[in-house]
């Protein structure tokens, strides 16, 4: 089947897409946008987590078909050309950082948080991230790093006023 | 693999009417799993997240009428003043995302044993809404259930609606995981008072062929809590018949050994969850009498 979505902004064409095939494969396999990792395929590690029509979501779980005419947004649109996004920034800063893998679905999944919740507390970063699974940091330099960017995100929005 | 994608409830009525064999799939965290891992390869899929009226919820005559397709993160931050016991077991669910996705319906539908949700349902007297292209039908949660993964829809039905009873009494649900975010629910045990009715509802998750309730704990706690007139001027618990309660749950359930812990360690840690919830929701009743 054809499947037709916006991602990042554009309007994109998926063609041969089977039924059963998942969101976060049309993006890796069929849109060339690598960004969103393949671990789990069962939504327990968050390594795909996009946005869906502005709602976090494990695309693994999202079938294509029902991605029709839904906004998309990945890891590859959060910057604006080579202007990283405040929370990109901050985890390089912060070195949260070490193979990589996770980091996709961690910045969008901390994306979402420091623009909905302004100054976000531990617990509730820690609940934020909950979904993402990340076998190398240890979690401390990830969570500096949300709170660096709920500081620039802060700052960002002050200096815009 | 066909996949059908409905605008209207009239529309996937008559769609599944047509084709029994489509699975229907609104978040997807189960149905997904299964085609992700080949476990399973359905005729085609029925794509629900399309329709308006499954993703809505109102409130009539004390009953929360919740569409199907509302997922969880709504429940928690729209019904849990009205639906406390249902809210709490919904924070519980997988992780932001999964929650973001997931719904109740979707529970019902994949009927697991350890759902969530469906102890909640039990205890709250929940009824399930199911409609097909001949007509609209309403099953009690306490029938919905007859085995593993088994539910009682008929092939050309899909659930539309939980209507779950609005209550100002306490209601409490816990759950054993080896986390907070992301497990399988070990086992899990919910706890309803209801005042109005001199009586008590409970119903253990995870740990038997299907959720269901511990109708000896419950009129165990219903009769001793009437003759003492402790619903009228409550006093605190009785050690003594808490732990009965909880041994009563403990025999209500009939678990497995299996990856996520032996039928012992389930056993035990009902009739603590089931001792402890009581404990909460009997302190919240006796704060609230006072």
């Amino acid at each position: 089947m054809r499947v037709n979505v916006t991602v990042n902004g554009e309007q994109r064409q998926a063609d041969d897409v089977w039924e059963g095939e998942s969101l976060l494969y049309v993006l890796r396999e069929r849109l060339g946008l690598p960004g969103s990792k393949n671990a789990c395929e069962q939504g327990e590690c968050g390594s795909c987590t996009v946005y869906l029509d502005d709602v976090p979501v494990c695309s693994c779980l999202v079938a294509a078909g029902q991605a029709q005419d839904r906004e998309v947004r990945t890891v590859e649109g959060l910057a604006e050309g080579d202007a990283l996004d405040p929370v990109q920034e901050a985890f390089v800063e912060a070195g949260a950082v070490q193979c990589g893998f996770c980091t996709p679905g961690l910045v969008v999944a901390a994306h979402d948080l420091v623009n909905r919740v302004p100054d976000p507390s531990d617990p509730e970063i820690r609940e934020a991230l909950a979904g993402n699974l990340c076998r190398c940091t240890g979690y401390e330099k990830i969570l500096d790093a949300v709170r660096l960017a709920a500081r620039k995100k802060s700052a960002q929005q002050k200096s815009a006023r | 693999m066909d996949f059908l994608r409905p605008e209207t409830l009239a529309e996937a009525l008559a769609l599944k009417s047509e084709r029994p064999d489509a699975v229907p799939i609104a978040g997807g965290t189960d149905v997904m799993v299964e085609l992700n891992f080949d476990h399973r390869r359905p005729a085609a899929l029925l794509d629900l997240t399309r329709i308006p009226e499954l993703r809505e919820h109102s409130s009539e005559n004390g009953v929360v009428r919740i569409g199907s397709g509302v997922p969880y993160v709504r429940i928690i931050d729209e019904l849990g003043g009205a639906l406390p016991a249902l809210a709490m077991a919904s924070r519980t669910v997988g992780s932001p995302q999964i929650r973001n996705r997931g719904t109740v319906g979707g529970n019902l539908g994949a009927a697991s044993p350890a759902g969530d949700t469906h102890p909640v349902l039990l205890v709250a007297g929940a009824t399930v809404e199911a409609a097909s292209a001949r007509g609209v039908r309403f099953i009690p949660a306490t029938e919905f259930y007859l085995g593993v993964k088994r539910n009682a829809l008929e092939p050309d039905e899909l659930i539309t609606a939980i209507h779950v009873p609005a209550t100002r009494a306490p209601q409490q649900f816990s759950k054993v995981g080896t986390r907070n975010a992301m497990v399988i629910a070990v086992c899990s045990f919910a706890v309803a008072l209801h005042p109005g009715e001199n009586r008590v509802g409970a119903a253990v998750g995870s740990a038997a062929p299907t959720p269901r309730r511990a109708t000896e704990a419950e009129e165990f706690l219903s009769g001793e809590l009437t003759a003492t007139g402790q619903w009228e001027s409550p006093k605190p618990l009785l050690d003594s018949v808490k732990r009965r309660f909880g041994e009563l749950v403990a025999q209500a359930a009939s678990p497995i050994d299996d990856v996520r812990g032996s039928a012992a360690y389930r056993k035990h840690a009902l009739s603590v969850l089931a001792r402890r919830t009581l404990g909460w929701a009997w302190q919240d009743y006796t704060g609230k009498a006072a």
